[in-house]
């Protein structure tokens, strides 16, 4: 059966190690935080200026000075640490956030990923998508594997304006784990009871599968 | 040493129609609300403003925009504002879209004398554009430019009457590059004490930065998503 929202979330959760500093994007990412190993320590960063994101405040303790980069009001975690914008991400840029994890609308079997923006819809920008992809050591991109209408992300190449090329090493979507390499998708997990036939079939870019591919574990 | 003024009208004083501001602030946190307001009273019109967001229909730059008084924005995130997306979507605002990470250190080394730099961030999107590339350590770069303004306003939590500032958590945000890279910049403060109170250790905006301050007055410190747990 493919994974809901927290079941993506959950599994994103495995690639997490004890010490990570790690950005997560605002959608199904920020659901990684609620999964969290008991006893491993990851520090969450917050590129508005916050090392050490809580959990959000209780009812009546929020404060407008606190929030995330999602605009949300959290807390700060004892030990947190608060800085300004640039400093912000010169650590992004730096290459000092182990792990940055984000959703998209399409990704390419390059690795380029495409988030920000839809030709004639909505008009956002790209917040801090661009700096984060361009130099995060390793990007995960929690999303979908097919759009509402039933057509993949996983493309051969991307159609919508790139956020960064290049850069995504692995996917979690709700019907498989699979990585970015050369030549294409590498299946590497399916979600419990998906067959690697229905992955193929919502996968339009080249879809590598090597031996005999295991479940996703819970 | 005279810095301190009166209040955000007379602080806003020599801001004229066409000129570049910079405003502090990420959402509506952090945001110098007086300055906004006052600015939003006066005649100033064709403004290139210069924020990480455009603020709310009715709250922060959204102001400005309701009024007219914006030729052109440039951020890096621009949701959450219907106003915002009509003017851009039929062309009366002008609309310069950077990566946050990028426009942060453009502010920074405008304000540190640095007119150019390289970032991997944009490379190969739309962001490109005519961009010098150059590849460092085997990754290809964009050279960006340095930025300033004529007026730069921010607001912090506590300032002192020599101009150094000291922000709250996570209002600091683009407060404190602005501060720096503006030919003229305002401070509103929602504390302000004689020199000597603040702890010298603490300042993150040291007072060579800062031309005018003031004691803002009526914050209301608008949340943009309450978000709590049950």
């Amino acid at each position: 059966m493919a994974l809901d929202k927290n079941g993506i979330a959950k599994r994103i959760a495995q690639e997490l190690r004890d010490g990570y500093y790690v950005n997560l994007g605002i959608g199904i990412p920020t659901l990684v935080a609620n999964y969290i190993p008991a006893g491993m320590e990851v520090i969450l960063q917050s590129e508005n200026g916050l090392l050490g994101i809580g959990p959000f405040p209780a009812a009546g303790e929020a404060d407008p000075d606190l929030i995330n980069a999602g605009k949300q009001t959290v807390t700060a975690i004892p030990g947190a640490a608060f800085f300004d914008s640039a400093s912000s991400f010169a650590m992004i840029r730096g290459g000092h956030i182990d792990l940055t994890v984000l959703g998209a609308f399409e990704v390419s079997e390059k690795g380029d990923i495409a988030s920000w923006k839809v030709p004639g819809k909505l008009i956002k920008g790209m917040g801090g998508a661009m700096d984060l992809v361009a130099s995060a050591r390793n990007i995960i991109v929690a999303m979908q594997h097919t759009d509402k209408e039933g057509n993949s992300k996983l493309l051969k190449q991307c159609t919508l304006p790139l956020t960064g090329v290049n850069c995504v090493k692995r996917i979690v979507t709700d019907l498989a784990v699979i990585d970015v390499v050369e030549g294409g998708f590498k299946l590497v997990e399916r979600a419990a009871g998906v067959s690697v036939e229905e992955i193929k079939k919502a996968t339009e870019g080249n879809l590598i599968v090597e031996g005999e591919i295991p479940e996703m574990k819970g | 040493m005279h810095k301190v003024v009166k209040d955000a009208y007379e602080a806003i004083q020599g801001i004229e129609s066409g000129m570049t501001v910079m405003f502090g602030g990420f959402g509506l946190c952090g945001i110098p609300e007086n300055c906004l307001k006052a600015l939003a009273e006066s005649n100033v019109t064709d403004l290139t403003c210069i924020s990480n967001n455009a603020g709310i229909d009715n709250f922060g730059l959204g102001v400005l925009l309701r009024k007219h008084q914006m030729k052109k924005m440039i951020a890096s995130y621009v949701g959450e504002n219907k106003e915002f997306e009509r003017q851009f979507l039929t062309g009366e605002l002008e609309v310069e879209l950077i990566p946050q990470g990028t426009l942060a250190e453009r502010i920074r080394a405008g304000g540190a004398g640095i007119p150019a730099f390289f970032v991997p961030a944009g490379y190969g999107t739309e962001v490109q554009g005519t961009k010098e590339v150059r590849v460092f350590n085997g990754k290809p770069h964009l050279m960006e430019l340095g930025m300033t303004a004529d007026f730069a306003i921010v607001k912090a939590k506590y300032g002192d009457t020599m101009g150094n500032l000291i922000y709250n958590r996570t209002a600091n945000n683009f407060n404190q590059s602005i501060a720096t890279a503006g030919r003229i910049t305002i401070a509103e403060v929602e504390e302000l004490v004689p020199f000597g109170e603040l702890d010298p250790n603490h300042i993150h905006t040291p007072g060579v930065y800062v031309r005018r301050i003031f004691q803002g007055k009526d914050y209301e410190k608008r949340i943009e998503f309450l978000t709590t747990r049950s």
